[in-house]
Parts: structure tokens; C-alpha cells; sequence
């Protein structure tokens, strides 16, 4: 049969000859070649102690954002929803009412806030599709977990440390993708 | 009271009873760590870590693997004979443990004149008893695989069987030729003359190779672990088994690995004689005692280089075919063996003719 790449190789057959067929030259061989392979170097990563840095365009878990006094940014306009391509993302609207001023920047805010993780494609829509800065994607990637219900993450899984409380917990939540304020 | 009890002597009996829970104490913590090497080895040669969680580098892996061995349900398959397929790992561990009494570990410690061979016992029959013994432990794999009615591990049990069979025979050709030249079967004797002259290694580098090859098959060791066959006959023998008795089938592989480390580190390296080191003298200047801990020293240094080599081989050569190996066996290493000792014989009338050269 004609070839369709130029790329075949053919098969020798030959009968081997005396020095192949001692076998042991060809096990000396082998053997000085896998004990070469002990001193190379090894691709292995220490995971859990050593990360391997992430490309800046990584999108892992999301993450709610809060302004420098602590206040929530997201206003529940439902863009973020509607930019989602797995429909992931719900969320209930809320009235700021007053007296929160110091807990919501601006008049309305979401009451309740879920991305469902098993849906979500990591796309990062959400994130173009925010007019508050109030979504980003960081560098963590989903937890395994045993149930489906915890995989749909709520307000308090998303929502970042508060600056002011918890300057500690904010700053390590923050990561390297959150956007300028 | 009782006059026989008198007549035993009792420091010889306690002396041997104390060396021979040391030596199934250190057989059987090498075993535990040749399990950890194979993993480590394993995964050097493959660019690995292996191991390195449980303590540093993992040195408590061996522990943590016999506790979960030990955690397992114990199964016994309703269909099996139920006596044999018990008694097939104790037989395997036990022939496993055996050989380890005739190996002189090292020359012999002295209190007060009283001198302490560190040799279980010193028989004039030492290789025979090894030989006996090790064909007894095909047993081990026979019974076990026979009693766990599974055609798969009664597969395996015949090819192990066939196996060691025919390549006892080449083992025991290739220790002909060696014997000519002791003139003894006692290790020791054979220990003693290396320290004097050669290692007989130098006078039979043919025989030498049998035996290595040999000593693979009959540890049921890659190149010639037909009777396990992971890929083919999904674990073989043993397939049945699990808990501690899949346990002790693995640890036999692994005692039987050292102990036949020992037996070609004695018989063709020299035992425990320190290479390049004139032992006598040194045990004039420095006294018995000091230097029988050397040599204890030196024979484990070769006998880990032995189990290194083991692992070597099991990490790059692959399984023979059923037919290559008793190609191998019978149609290469009788043959081979029986060239050598023929070429042996030769050499040695020659000698003995004052036909030297």
C-alpha cells in the first residue's frame, strides 16, 4: 500500500546476529542506561510545600471583592449572571438600608450571592463583565469536597477577608490577579 | 535432678538462641527496608522520587505498609482448601528463613578465650542444606497457588515450579565446578580459603554467572517472575491472598533476595573478609572482637550491593516469555554450567599434574 506521509518507517526483520543474540551485551546496555537515569535531575514538585507558579492569565476560585474601607463592591446588577455562559452565578438584590453604609458602597447590594463550581467553566466572563471591579478570578483552584451542595459557594466562601478587621487574611486573599483599585 | 538436662551445655544453647533471634531479627528488618530500596530504586531509575512522606525520606514507609497489611480483611475463599492455602505462606516464609543458618556473618568474637562463631551452625554439608532448603521453597509457591483453586494462581504455581525446577539444576552445575576447587561444602572452609588466596570469582566468573542468573529465578525475581506475572496472570500465586499471608509471600521474595545475596557474596566475594585487608593481621593489632565487626560490616556491604544489583536488574530488564525461559534454562545455562565445570575439571587434573602455566 502507497504511504499517505513520507513518514513510515519499515520494520527490519533480519536475524539477529551472534553478539545480539548473548543478550547479556544488550543488558549491559539497558542497565547502564537506567542507571544513568538515577543521577538526572527530577521534574518532580514537592507539591503541597512547592507550588508551580502560575501563568498570569491562570483563573482559579473567584473571589468577591470589598473596597479599601471594607465595603462590599458588588451592587447585584446581574451583568455577571448574564455574561455567564454555564449559568453558574445567581444572586439576590438587596436595599441598602441605613446605617450599612460602612458594610455596602453603594445603594443596593447582594443579599445573596452563589456560583455553583461544578458549573462553572472558569471563563472568566464574569470578571470582563463586572462594572465594579467587584469579581475577580485568583490563582486557587477548587477544593475537592464529598458533597455536591458544598460545591455551590455562597457569600461567605467568596467573599474576601474585610481590609480594615483583617488586614492579615485580606492581603493573602488578595493574590497577584485582583484588579487595581 | 534431671542428669540429662546437665549434660546439654546451656552457654551454647542460649549463645545460639540469642544469634538465631538476630539474625531472623536483621533478615527480617532488611526484608522491611529492601521494600523500601524497591521503591526508592524504582523510582530514581524512573526519574522519580519515591517514597519520601512518611518520615524523613520516608523511612517509615515500610511500617506504614505493614500496618496497612495488617489492617486487611483476612479472606480465606470459601472454595480453597483451607489447611494448605494457610499453611502455603508460613511454608514460604519459613524456607525463606531457613537458609540463613549455615551463612558464616562473620568470623567469630572472643570473651575470656571463649570464642562466639556468629554462624548458626557451621555443617560440613553447608551448600547441600541451602540447596535443600531453597527447592523446598517452590513449595511455598506450589501450595499456595494449588490451594486458592483459581486457575490463574494454579497457572503461575505450575510455571514457578517448572521454573526453579530447571534452573536449580543449572545452579547446581555451576556449584559443581566451584566445589572442585574448595574441596569443601562448609562455608566457612570456603570463606577461610578466599581469605587466604582469591576470591573465586576470579576462578569462576562463568560459574559465578550462572549462579546469579539462577538465583534470580529462584527468588522468583524480574527478569524470571513468572510465577508472579502482574500484567498477565494479575499477581499469580498470590492473587488469592491478602492481609498479612499476602505479607509474608511478599517478605519471603525479599528475605530469600538477601539471603541469596549473602550465600553469592560468600561463596564468590569472599564473605565476610575485608577486601584488600589482610584480616589476620589486622585481628593481631586491633584484637578478635573489633574486627569481626568489620567484617559483619563488610559482608552487608556486599550483600546491599548484591540487593542494589537485584533491584538494577528488576528495574530494566523485562519478563521472558515462557518459552525464552526454558529455552534459557535448559538449551544456554546447563550447558553453559556444564562446559564450565568440564573446563574446571581440566584445569584442576592439569594442576594437579604440576602442569603449571
Amino acid at each position: 500500500m502507497e504511504s499517505l506521509t513520507n513518514r513510515v518507517k519499515k520494520v527490519e526483520r533480519k536475524p539477529m546476529t551472534m553478539w545480539e543474540k548473548m543478550y547479556i551485551p544488550a543488558i549491559a546496555k539497558g542497565m547502564a542506561i537506567t542507571f544513568g537515569h538515577m543521577f538526572k535531575r527530577r521534574p518532580t514538585i514537592n507539591y503541597p510545600e512547592k507550588t508551580r507558579p502560575f501563568s498570569a492569565v491562570f483563573r482559579g476560585l473567584h473571589v468577591l471583592n470589598r473596597d479599601e474601607e471594607g465595603r462590599e463592591c458588588c451592587t447585584a446588577c446581574g451583568l455577571c449572571a448574564v455574561a455567564c455562559p454555564a449559568e453558574a452565578i445567581t444572586m439576590e438584590g438587596a436595599e441598602r438600608l441605613p446605617g450599612e453604609e460602612h458594610l455596602y458602597r453603594e445603594e443596593k447590594y447582594a443579599a445573596r450571592y452563589e456560583i455553583n463550581m461544578l458549573r462553572c467553566i472558569f471563563c472568566g466572563l464574569c470578571e470582563e463583565a463586572c462594572p465594579k471591579d467587584a469579581i475577580y478570578l485568583s490563582e486557587t483552584f477548587t477544593p475537592s469536597n464529598y458533597t455536591r451542595k458544598s460545591f455551590i459557594y455562597g457569600k461567605a466562601d467568596l467573599l474576601i477577608p474585610d481590609p480594615v478587621t483583617q488586614p492579615e487574611e485580606f492581603a493573602k486573599a488578595r493574590g497577584a490577579h485582583a484588579p487595581k483599585a | 535432678m534431671y542428669p540429662l538436662l546437665l549434660t546439654i551445655d546451656w552457654v551454647l544453647m542460649i549463645e545460639k538462641a540469642v544469634l538465631i533471634s538476630i539474625i531472623i531479627g536483621v533478615s527480617l528488618l532488611i526484608a522491611m527496608y529492601e521494600t523500601y530500596l524497591e521503591r526508592k530504586v524504582a523510582a530514581w531509575m524512573q526519574d522519580r522520587r519515591g517514597p519520601s512522606r512518611a518520615g524523613p525520606f520516608g523511612l517509615l514507609q515500610p511500617l506504614a505498609d505493614g500496618l496497612k497489611l495488617f489492617m486487611k480483611e483476612e479472606i480465606i475463599p470459601s472454595s480453597s482448601s483451607r489447611f494448605l492455602f494457610v499453611l502455603g505462606p508460613g511454608l514460604a516464609m519459613l524456607t525463606a528463613m531457613m537458609t540463613s543458618a549455615v551463612i558464616p556473618w562473620s568470623s567469630h568474637f572472643s570473651f575470656r578465650g571463649h570464642n562466639i562463631e556468629i554462624q548458626i551452625a557451621d555443617i560440613n554439608i553447608g551448600i547441600l542444606y541451602i540447596f535443600g532448603v531453597v527447592s523446598m521453597g517452590v513449595y511455598g509457591v506450589m501450595i499456595g497457588g494449588w490451594a486458592s483453586n483459581n486457575k490463574f494462581s494454579l497457572m503461575a504455581a505450575i510455571r514457578g515450579a517448572s521454573q526453579i525446577i530447571s534452573y536449580e539444576l543449572a545452579m547446581g552445575l555451576a556449584i559443581i565446578a566451584l566445589l572442585m576447587i574448595t574441596g569443601s561444602l562448609s562455608l566457612k572452609t570456603i570463606v577461610e580459603q578466599q581469605q587466604q588466596g582469591h576470591y573465586y570469582i576470579l576462578l569462576q566468573p562463568l560459574g559465578f554467572l550462572i549462579f546469579l542468573v539462577c538465583a534470580f529465578a529462584e527468588c522468583n525475581r524480574t527478569p524470571f517472575d513468572l510465577s508472579e506475572a502482574d500484567s498477565e496472570l494479575n499477581m499469580g500465586f498470590h492473587q488469592e491472598y491478602s492481609s498479612m499471608k499476602l505479607g509474608f509471600y511478599l517478605f519471603s521474595e525479599y528475605i530469600n533476595v538477601f539471603i541469596s545475596s549473602a550465600v553469592m557474596a560468600t561463596l564468590y566475594f569472599g564473605g565476610y573478609d575485608i577486601p584488600f585487608v589482610n584480616d589476620g593481621a589486622l585481628a593481631n593489632s586491633w584484637g578478635q572482637n573489633p574486627v569481626a565487626v568489620l567484617q559483619a560490616l563488610s559482608l552487608f556491604f556486599k550483600v546491599v550491593i548484591f540487593i542494589f544489583f537485584f533491584m538494577w536488574v528488576r528495574w530494566t530488564v523485562p519478563r521472558f516469555r515462557y518459552d525464552q525461559l526454558m529455552d534459557l534454562g535448559w538449551k544456554i545455562m546447563i550447558p553453559l554450567a556444564l562446559v564450565n565445570m568440564l573446563v574446571t575439571g581440566f584445569v584442576l587434573l592439569l594442576h594437579q599434574n604440576h602442569w603449571h602455566f
